[in-house]
């Protein structure tokens, strides 16, 4: 059992996908204007992690190597159909506050980065955790982020807005609602978690994906090595 | 003329007022990745837009003709991300056999865009929003310019500050971050005029 649990931590904490192998930083900036949409965008993306993992590494003595890539995509595309229309059946509200960033988990670098650099070489059980913990770092990662915008932006908690409780002459910084202020919270974020990881002589993530390239590795392949 | 008005403005509203990567945070993984030098970044550039003009063309086309009159529509994420993986493949294959100074200078971008998340995004896109062959193309072109425009901005500022003292925490990404944070102010400009 307990060599389960190491790949499920990894993802969650040590390489969070979000804050440490700065992965998936589309719908991670998108998405977050409020901590309720961050959490089921994460949840969504777990999901779909969790089930390609799994397919993928049952798979992995079959497909040819030469066209990995493409039969990836395939995997990955169906299983986001699946869920999009999952979500527009069952929790439709969640589904017009996502739209579009739900098809586009299909292009999300975690998902074919953890299929290229975990589940290929790894065991069912293992690669299960691995986008269990990997899955869950990530709706923790949009959470959080949701709610720091939320609360700053809108002075309000998954919703609930306390904004009746404040003096009239602290305003909500609305910017941080906006498009600008995504980017501004994940920065300080980022540089918060590179300060821990600094004190902590961790290796320190500079520079995003693997030089663009998403699908090609995430960090602990050899040609990706964390400066 | 009219018509011809309506065009430019779907250019303009896809290029600057609804900035591809500022506004709409897709295609961000090689705005950070791939903006580091000015060269670079418009290499990166010019093969986006080419991939998008011609993926938004080809989508469009065939989510009219074949994936509505068959009822298929539920599938277009899986079609179209085929697609594009196809259509990228295709173009590096067609670029090495016609121009060499070309493929080295666009060719390594091209394998990099199939999962760049703005070119499935505009294709989706015009498919939600109902557009013709015509609108979907000069959409895909003017969101491709916004790509063009921004990963060159971005690429000019982090050379400028690329070698600039500043705390150990926020050397790299949240730099780049704050970057894009104060030219996503500049562009809410377009949308406040």
């Amino acid at each position: 059992m307990k060599k389960y649990w190491e790949p499920f931590f990894g993802g969650l904490i040590k390489n969070n996908p979000t804050f440490v192998l700065l992965l998936g930083m589309c719908p991670t900036l998108a998405v977050t204007s409020n901590a309720v949409n961050g959490f089921s965008m994460g949840l969504s993306t777990t999901a779909v992690l969790l089930m390609s993992n799994v397919i993928i590494s049952l798979l992995r003595k079959v497909i040819p190597d030469g066209v990995r890539i493409p039969s990836y995509i395939v995997i990955v595309a169906s299983l986001v159909s699946m869920v999009q229309l999952l979500l527009q059946a069952y929790v439709p509200a969640v589904y017009e506050a996502l739209g579009i960033y739900i098809p586009l988990i299909v292009v999300n670098c975690i998902i074919l980065g953890r299929a290229e650099a975990y589940a290929n070489r790894n065991t069912v059980g293992l690669s299960f955790f691995d986008g269990l913990g990997m899955g869950l770092g990530f709706t923790a990662a949009l959470t959080a982020i949701g709610l720091v915008r939320e609360l700053l932006g809108n002075f309000s908690v998954f919703g609930i807005s306390f904004a009746g409780v404040m003096p009239e002459w602290i305003q909500p910084i609305s910017l941080f609602v906006m498009a600008p202020g995504a980017f501004l919270t994940l920065a300080f974020l980022i540089a918060a978690f590179n300060k821990i990881r600094t004190k902590k002589k961790l290796p320190v993530k500079r520079e995003v994906g693997c030089n663009g390239h998403c699908a090609d590795c995430s960090s602990p392949s050899p040609d990706c090595k964390p400066q | 003329m009219d018509t011809f008005m309506s065009l430019f403005l779907v250019v303009v509203t896809s290029a600057l007022i609804n900035n591809v990567v500022l506004s709409q945070f897709l295609g961000l993984c090689p705005f950070l990745g791939v903006s580091k030098q000015l060269k670079t970044a418009s290499g990166m550039g010019v093969a986006v837009m080419l991939v998008i003009t011609v993926s938004s063309a080809l989508c469009s086309l065939l989510y009219e003709f074949v994936l509505v009159p068959f009822e298929l529509t539920y599938l277009n994420t899986i079609v179209f991300i085929l697609v594009i993986a196809a259509l990228v493949q295709m173009t590096e294959m067609v670029i090495k056999k016609f121009s060499k100074p070309l493929y080295e200078s666009l060719g390594v971008f091209l394998p990099l865009i199939t999962t760049n998340c703005a070119v499935l995004g505009v294709a989706l896109t015009n498919v939600q929003n109902e557009n013709d062959l015509l609108t979907s193309v000069l959409t895909g072109f003017g969101t491709a310019l916004g790509f063009f425009i921004a990963i060159v901005l971005m690429s000019g500022i982090r050379e400028k500050i690329a070698h600039n003292d500043i705390p150990k925490a926020f050397q790299g990404m949240p730099q780049a971050l704050l970057a894009a944070c104060l030219m996503s102010i500049a562009f809410y400009g377009f949308k406040v005029l």
